[in-house]
């Protein structure tokens, strides 16, 4: 289990996380929600250790990473598989190189790296023939597609997803989320997701709400829509009334 | 007025400290990188070709063009003394001991320098240097060593050739344009030129090499602020690099005098 103590971050004068405290079960798929700007993605990286917390314990099967050494903390990557809202990729590898890049610099043979790639690619059902286009050739989909089936070389036990669906259409969204789920479901692997996709509420087991720094709710997806939270009332249904003050003015002509 | 005035210096001083000290501690866990895992071999050879071999015909250019300007002047000068004779040695040893190091330096720092920072910036800002430390690769081992050891040890084959060029350069101003005697130009190099001028001058590029790709790499490394964090990186590591380069020339001539 991962476990979100006090969480805090500051960027110079600015606390983006003010004292996150979350519990995220093993083998579910937790989707964090919020408004723009909260600091879901700052929460997210400091969950894997790209950020370290200002104040606060992120505790990882008993082991609290905020402490760990450098050396320590690349271990502890073992166990992650990170999926960019932008896929990261490597512009100057192609996919093939992309995908196996973790075995190809552990200098294993080439004959044996292509058939573990080619079942990652199958697994996020892209064909063959894109094993060496380049990251630039790739629609915004297909790239999505590459950095999981990259993640995945790694048979982490936690994947944390950052947006993935952003800038995505309906249909390829959809498409990225059954994915997500059957990755989750096949590989018992723990999914831990930023999105401002509702659509994801019909693959997810738990939500939480991120709003000024702190978790406002916890709870189960099945149920979201009966909950009347405040915050996930308002937040869902896209309502400019409520507890969430919209950095934007609402426009009473659309009303 | 005068508190803010000293307020504004002491954040200066600590902006100044902060940034020395993460400069020279990226050099340090590179250092400690490249002695502590496995050199990526191919890597490597890819970064010196990017930073030497494809600057090649710049640096011929530079040394080519540099070394004929010298002759230019150096005639100039010299006649007014009667000291034509001297004008082989004195182009030869100025392209091997300063014009050619400084010069190709300068030019490399323009072309490589900045595209290490522009590459490195921009992997940064799309997350890609982010996606590598999560697939457990180390970001030094695969992204900066290869750069700084390519830096430095191309540059010296890169010189020589701008060296070469240089004097090649003069030889034909001297012969076929002011009509000098040839063998006054290649016997004044023999008898003037040593073989430690040609060691100070290798020297002189590893070392300023090393400055260019260092610099590049620290400045691409440490960017944010998306793509005009990027601009800002490049044009900084272009400046800061010839900085030290002109800088750096002055005390190593110091120091290679005494060897």
């Amino acid at each position: 289990m991962i476990c979100l103590r006090n969480l805090k971050k500051r960027f110079g004068d600015k606390w983006i996380t003010k004292g996150v405290n979350l519990d995220i079960p093993d083998g579910q798929m937790t989707v964090i929600i919020g408004c723009s700007g909260e600091g879901k993605s700052v929460l997210l990286k400091q969950i894997i250790g790209l950020l370290k917390p200002t104040e606060g314990q992120v505790i990882v099967d008993g082991v609290d990473i905020t402490n760990l050494s450098e050396h320590e903390l690349a271990q502890h990557y073992a166990k992650f598989g990170y999926v960019f809202q932008f896929a990261a990729l490597l512009d100057s590898l192609n996919v093939y190189e992309n995908i196996g890049i973790t075995l190809l610099e552990e200098n294993q043979s080439p004959d044996t790296v292509l058939p573990i790639v080619k079942e990652k690619l199958a697994m996020v059902h892209l064909k063959e023939e894109t094993l060496y286009k380049y990251p630039s050739e790739l629609s915004g989909g297909m790239r999505k597609r590459v950095g999981l089936a990259r993640t995945l070389v790694t048979k982490p036990e936690v994947i944390l997803y950052d947006e993935p669906t952003t800038g995505l259409d309906p249909i390829t969204s959809r498409v990225i989320h059954e994915l997500m789920h059957d990755m989750q479901k096949q590989l018992n692997i723990t999914s831990v997701v930023i999105s401002h996709d509702v659509e994801i509420f019909k693959f997810a087991d738990n939500i939480a709400l991120l709003h000024d720094g702190i978790i406002k709710y916890f709870g189960d997806a099945k149920t979201i829509w009966e909950s009347d939270n405040p915050y996930i009332y308002q937040f869902i249904r896209g309502l400019p009334e409520g507890p969430i003050q919209s950095e934007i003015p609402h426009s009473s002509s659309h009303e | 007025m005068v508190i803010r005035f000293i307020n504004a210096i002491g954040a200066k001083t600590l902006y100044i400290c902060e940034h020395t000290g993460m400069f020279a501690l990226f050099l340090f866990y590179t250092i400690k990188t490249a002695c502590t895992t496995r050199l990526k071999l191919n890597k490597l050879l890819t970064q010196m070709e990017n930073i030497g071999v494809n600057s090649f015909y710049i640096a011929v250019l530079t040394g080519t063009f540099a070394g004929m300007v010298f002759a230019l002047q150096s005639y100039i000068g010299f006649k007014r003394a009667g000291g034509e004779q001297f004008i082989g040695p004195v182009v030869a040893l100025g392209m091997i001991r300063e014009l050619g190091p400084v010069l190709t330096g300068l030019m490399v720092t323009g072309r490589a320098g900045s595209a290490i920072a522009a590459e490195l910036g921009t992997m940064r800002i799309t997350e890609q240097i982010d996606a590598l430390t999560t697939l457990r690769i180390n970001t030094f081992q695969y992204l900066v060593v290869p750069r700084i050891l390519g830096g430095t040890i191309i540059m010296p084959f890169l010189t020589l050739f701008a060296m070469i060029c240089g004097v090649l350069g003069g030889y034909v101003v001297c012969v076929h344009v002011l009509l000098l005697s040839p063998e006054d130009y290649i016997n004044g190099i023999k008898t003037y030129v040593e073989l430690a001028d040609i060691r100070g001058g290798l020297i002189k590029a590893s070392a300023f090499g090393f400055i260019l790709s260092w610099v590049g790499s620290y400045k691409g490394f440490f960017t944010n602020g998306g793509a005009r964090g990027v601009g800002i990186a490049t044009t900084q590591s272009v400046v800061v690099s010839s900085i030290m380069i002109l800088i750096s020339n002055y005390f190593l001539t110091k120091m290679l005098e005494r060897m």
